[in-house]
């Protein structure tokens, strides 16, 4: 079945993480981070970070203001010139980020829960209510999504909450699938066999016994889910698809700017360096502790 | 095995099960795509023609779209016409929807087929050669390029693509790949250069990562360190007793990178106005005109799903632990 296959993948891709979540502080976040791809992942991300949120504190123009002729150069005034309309471009990027930041937050956050929640149960119980579950999700996954998604945006209109529940509703389907594997792993282990054996009622087993124990791999979801839900509402952005137009983010000044490029450059350079940036540092991130959460890695990446 | 063994076996039912999968998540895409493009807008009579629209032209319009029967009635109707080709008209300029996506179907299908050509060969040879190397320098760095490039939006890579190639800092490619309403890009060969190097680059890390494991998990195997010491040249190892047993997965990654590539064109079509499918789907959702953005999300969405499937049968058939007919529960 189609999760089969992505799961097979995944694990050559990777390998399998099991449950080992480091836990004391300091000293683990400071091993972490001795890894070069975790370093220069956190460092790359925690600099798009810094922008957006402290962004919109700095920009001295205003982003919606007409201030100026389209394109014109960088000048004193405007450090990075100004866009199609004659905006600010430095304005626009510093506080353009923070819709695409927190939307991409807020629907990975649903996704990884609702899909986290679903592999749980799935894994637990096994019998029915896992073939429900999971021929349920089969069908999901087999969904053209990127497709789909931009239908149903182009006809609902692309507010936050339903861009939110859009893109959570793509994520929780992998999600689950990883999770479920994860769980039925530790269900096999003594504690949760003894556990059910003194009668410990199935929910508080899930929530304080297994749960606790798939937390690295759900973490290494949330990494992937996250990059993509930056690419996925950036992109839809991109396509001309935003919410609110006047209002700057990042995707819509590529599909104003793009034309632009010969005359200013930066109100493409400026935001499509920043995507890129946040990307590839989550990325970095995601992967850097796929391989320290797995004990003695080898083989794969 | 007798033909009828054949039918009756768990392999068999395992791939009967997954065809029907298959076909029912099409089903479902044709029912999403209608309540999505029929139902959820409202009156689409209305949408099309803007508020201002007169009441005999509105009648015909949804006499034409049928808007006044019920759902269902509508839905069966609307499946009928499709299941026999009759793909109506658009609502834009009144050309047939055939007319107009065929000539898109064959460009998108040209940046399909050179983006493979060229990115599937480059992708697993150096993704072979990166196991060779493996643990080397050369190794390290296409892993972490590779590792990079994975996280990038497909749009990022056709701009700074863009960029650097044909407006900041060279000049070398057109930055747009426009023709003539209707023609072929085969015309101007040299519009193709950018979206399939852009393209390239987006399959190129998971193709490569892939095989690279697959590569490293074969020749980390018994029988390869059997092969070694029996004293095999080592283009042999490699060529004909590693390779063979690295390329079944290689041929359900293909499949899903083709899958993914269904979707993934749409951005890069749009970002390069290359008039293949994506960008007359973009166009038409701009237009809301109905029925070609329904054939083109149909015809996109059953070639993914196809591509899916045969990705999945691939599996199946060369997965001994699959063959007793089980599925995720062996999982």
């Amino acid at each position: 079945m189609a999760g089969n296959v992505s799961a097979a993948l995944r694990g050559a891709m990777r390998q399998p993480v099991t449950g080992a979540v480091g836990r004391g502080g300091w000293r683990t976040a400071l091993a972490f981070f001795a890894q070069p791809s975790a370093l220069v992942g956190g460092m790359l991300t925690a600099t798009v970070l810094i922008i957006v949120m402290a962004g919109p504190l700095v920009a001295w123009n205003s982003p919606v203001d007409f201030i100026g002729a389209p394109f014109e150069l960088p000048s004193a005034a405007t450090p990075l010139g100004t866009d199609i309309m004659g905006r600010d471009v430095l304005a626009r990027v510093l506080s353009g980020g923070t819709v695409i930041l927190s939307l991409s937050a807020i629907a990975t956050l649903l996704g990884v829960v609702t899909g986290g929640a679903l592999g749980l149960t799935a894994g637990y119980f096994k019998g029915t209510i896992d073939d429900l579950i999971m021929r349920l999700l089969d069908v999901l996954l087999a969904f053209p999504q990127t497709i789909l998604a931009l239908l149903f945006v182009s006809v609902l209109g692309s507010s936050f909450t339903i861009i939110a529940l859009l893109v959570a509703a793509i994520h929780a389907p992998q999600v689950a699938r990883v999770i479920r594997a994860a769980t039925l792993k530790v269900r096999g282990e003594d504690f949760v066999e003894y556990a059910r054996g003194i009668g410990t009622p199935s929910f508080w087993i899930i929530t304080r016994e297994i749960a606790p124990n798939v937390v690295g791999p759900l973490l290494v979801e949330a990494g992937l889910r996250f990059t993509y839900s930056i690419a996925l509402i950036a992109g839809l952005s991109f396509l001309g698809l935003a919410e609110n137009p006047p209002a700057p983010n990042w995707g819509l000044m590529l599909n104003e700017n793009l034309i632009g490029l010969p005359q200013n450059p930066w109100p493409v350079i400026a935001p499509v360096s920043l995507i890129a940036i946040l990307t590839v540092g989550v990325n970095l991130l995601t992967d850097a502790y796929a391989v320290w959460s797995t004990p003695r890695g080898g083989g794969g990446s | 095995m007798r033909a009828s063994a054949l039918l009756h076996s768990p392999l068999a039912a395992l791939i009967g099960r997954r065809l029907a999968l298959g076909l029912l998540t099409i089903f479902l895409v044709t029912v999403l795509v209608f309540v999505a493009t029929e139902v959820l807008p409202g009156d689409a009579a209305r949408a099309v023609l803007g508020r201002g629209a007169n009441a005999t032209r509105l009648a015909a319009l949804r006499e034409e779209l049928h808007l006044n029967a019920p759902v269902t009635v509508r839905y069966a109707r609307w499946l009928e016409d499709l299941a026999t080709a009759r793909l109506g008209h658009s609502l834009v300029n009144g050309r047939p929807v055939s007319v107009l996506i065929g000539p898109r179907v064959v460009n998108s299908s040209i940046l399909l087929a050179v983006t493979g050509l060229i990115g599937i060969p480059l992708a697993i040879l150096a993704g072979i050669a990166a196991a060779l190397w493996h643990g080397r320098r050369a190794d390290r760095y296409l892993s972490i390029v590779t590792l990079a490039l994975a996280g990038l939006p497909e749009f990022v890579v056709g701009i700074g693509l863009i960029a650097v190639f044909a407006t900041l800092v060279f000049h070398w490619l057109p930055p747009v790949s426009m023709v003539a309403p209707g023609a072929s890009v085969l015309t101007k060969p040299e519009i193709l250069v950018l979206p399939v190097t852009t393209l390239v680059l987006v399959i190129f890390p998971y193709l490569f990562r892939m095989t690279r494991a697959t590569m490293i998990g074969v020749l980390q195997s018994e029988y390869m360190e059997m092969a070694v010491l029996k004293g095999l040249p080592r283009w042999r190892l490699v060529f004909v007793h590693a390779l063979p047993n690295a390329i079944p997965p290689t041929i359900q990654v293909v499949a899903l990178t083709f899958a993914y590539l269904a979707g993934g064109t749409v951005m890069i079509e749009y970002l390069f106005g290359y008039a293949g499918l994506g960008q007359g789907l973009m166009e038409a959702i701009k237009a809301r005109d109905i029925p070609i953005i329904q054939v083109i999300v149909l015809l996109l969405a059953t070639v993914y799903v196809l591509l899916n499937v045969a990705a999945d049968v691939v599996t199946i058939l060369t997965t001994p632990r699959l063959r007793g007919g089980r599925t995720w529960q062996a999982m």
